[in-house]
């Protein structure tokens, strides 16, 4: 599908390279030494066979191969994503536990309604108040975040934090609901009352049959998040200028750069169904109740 | 006297409480009473007012620039000061809801109508169509419409219909979805039977039978939408794919200024950033209110 959108849509390639002036010999010329002058359904089959042996293509821009630069970009965004994660897991589950703790108390509702107006507000909006903020009328952190070349680990962690903030406001608000809702069923259950009246301390009905149970559903949220993430990376890496996978679709789509454009598109792809799978093993992990393949 | 005239006031109110109300009317009721809905509506009709009838009477022509007093800081003249090419940012602000308040809703009924068929023959039918279809909308949900913006954008060109389609075609899903599930509770009751026995056809009874009695999740999931469209408009335009300059769009107007924040001129972003903001915080809170009153 995403080869289609990319490929078939635009109509010529080498046209709309050279521009609508060029001669309709050069635009031939180019069009078969890219190859899409080859019927579709031969494309389609090479481009699938060369992409799952590494080799991605040539970018119409850079006349050069598209593996290295999606490489680069994926890194790039791993990183961004990583430290986001880092930061919104546990402070969210945080928050959704305190919140459920404290269920329908004012501290409650500052976490719940607070978690909830971040989370619709689209990245940019976040982003630009916050770089307002902090790097603009404080000047605590860099507005931009391209460290110098050749930074260390703390360095670059210092020019990601910014980014890693409108991201982390959003998935915040998800991931602190949904423990906040696990959390008010599990103590509302049967086996956290039996708990509580066989003399069990508050503390150990909280880690050892409270928690357990409620953080279950967070995980299939956290895992489901990936997606929208990516989706916020476009728009986080263009307002910070970040070289990742989501400014190089950005840029690719931009410049009409299909070969880039598929590769990125197809790389988040894999990204996300290895995110999901991940879930679906860590989820069966947790919970003893759903063995993987177990027998009825 | 005047004492027990007051007490006694509230009793012709309260009358009406008692009294049966049609479902309608019971909705109405408890969101006149909802602080959440309230306070929602009262922001988008504000934003409404100031689409349909800003340009009368905001103090600047919002498109005229006045290269002179570019960049001015706010001040008596200039309330929200001026942006790079002088034109005021207070005008452009106030007028700049109006392509989104027309791109967003468009969006959100071709959503709704899309999604609302879709989900009736899915429902309905069940079987062997409901499996195919919802597949093929799970994939498309998998897929941020960001990117899905992006590619459509890249081979359709960017006009205000091509967002309005896609931001549309993309939410259709999760609209059917919801529909589905809706229909798939109303197909098992006696009303549906007994059209199926006056041998109605399999429209009539889709659209005149079951379509009135899931008119409540639609209500509440286009609500949701609307919020969630809006988003995605001011995020496309943000990017570049959506509404086209000259308009005064908020997230345009961003997305041509937030290049110069290093240099501290704040007010061209951080009005258009508070008014999304504010934009999208009340259409949430009515669409909270709406959900809320359904579902009490």
């Amino acid at each position: 599908m995403v080869f289609l959108g990319g490929q078939v849509l635009p109509g010529n390639v080498g046209r709309s390279i050279l521009g609508p002036f060029a001669d309709q010999r050069a635009v031939d010329a180019l069009n078969h030494s890219l190859g899409v002058d080859r019927p579709l359904l031969v494309q389609y089959g090479s481009w699938i066979w060369n992409f799952l042996h590494g080799d991605m293509g040539t970018s119409y821009v850079f006349r050069a191969p598209v593996a290295p630069f999606v490489m680069d970009a994926l890194g790039n965004s791993m990183k961004l994503a990583l430290v986001a994660f880092v930061l919104v897991v546990p402070i969210g589950i945080l928050g959704g536990v305190i919140a459920a703790l404290n269920f329908n108390r004012p501290l409650d509702r500052i976490i719940s309604l607070g978690g909830l107006s971040v989370t619709v507000l689209p990245e940019f909006v976040t982003g630009i108040i916050l770089i307002l903020i902090f790097g603009v009328w404080l000047r605590w952190l860099p507005i931009a975040a391209a460290w110098p070349k050749g930074a260390g680990f703390l360095t670059q962690l210092y020019y990601l934090i910014l980014p890693s903030l409108p991201l982390f406001l959003v998935l915040f608000g998800y991931i602190a609901r949904m423990a906040r809702s696990g959390m008010i069923e599990a103590l509302d259950s049967d086996y956290t009352r039996t708990a509580v009246l066989k003399g069990l301390p508050w503390r150990t009905v909280i880690w050892r049959h409270v928690l357990r149970n409620a953080l279950l559903p967070t995980i299939t949220v956290i895992a489901t998040q990936t997606g929208y993430l990516i989706g916020g990376l476009v728009v986080i890496e263009t307002l910070f200028r970040y070289q990742g996978i989501g400014s190089l679709i950005f840029t690719a789509a931009r410049g009409k750069d299909f070969p880039m454009l598929e590769a990125g598109i197809l790389t988040i792809g894999i990204v996300y169904a290895v995110a999901t799978l991940i879930a679906d093993f860590l989820y069966s992990v947790l919970n003893p109740r759903i063995r993987l393949g177990a027998e009825q | 006297m005047s004492a027990t005239d007051t007490a006694k006031l509230p009793a012709p109110a309260a009358a009406p409480d008692t009294a049966p109300r049609s479902p309608w009317g019971e909705v109405l009721h408890s969101l006149s009473r909802s602080g959440t809905f309230l306070t929602g509506l009262a922001i988008v009709v504000f934003w409404i007012v100031c689409a349909l009838f800003g340009q009368y009477f905001v103090p600047y022509d919002p498109l005229a620039s006045d290269i002179i007093n570019a960049l001015t800081p706010p001040s008596a003249d200039h309330w929200f000061g001026t942006d790079q090419l002088g034109r005021d940012v207070f005008s452009r602000v106030i007028v700049g809801s109006r392509d989104i308040l027309t791109v967003a809703p468009l969006a959100t009924i071709l959503a709704t109508i899309a999604g609302t068929a879709l989900g009736l023959l899915i429902g309905y039918f069940r079987g062997i169509v409901d499996d195919i279809v919802s597949r093929v909308l799970e994939a498309f949900m998998a897929i941020p419409v960001v990117i899905i913006a992006l590619l459509a954008i890249v081979a359709l060109g960017t006009s205000k219909i091509t967002v309005i389609v896609v931001i549309g075609l993309s939410f259709a899903p999760i609209i059917a979805r919801t529909v589905r599930s809706a229909v798939l509770a109303e197909r098992e009751l006696d009303y549906v039977a007994a059209a199926k026995l006056r041998h109605e056809g399999a429209l009539h009874t889709m659209f005149v039978e079951i379509l009135p009695n899931v008119i409540p999740p639609i209500l509440v999931e286009t609500t949701v939408r609307l919020g969630y469209a809006i988003f995605a408009v001011a995020t496309l335009s943000f990017m570049g794919f959506g509404i086209q300059p000259p308009s005064p769009d908020w997230g345009l107007s961003i997305s041509s200024n937030y290049g110069m924040i290093g240099g501290g001129f704040w007010w061209t972003v951080l009005f258009d950033a508070l008014a999304i903001a504010s934009l999208v915080i009340g259409v949430n809170l009515v669409a909270d209110g709406v959900h809320g009153a359904f579902n009490d």
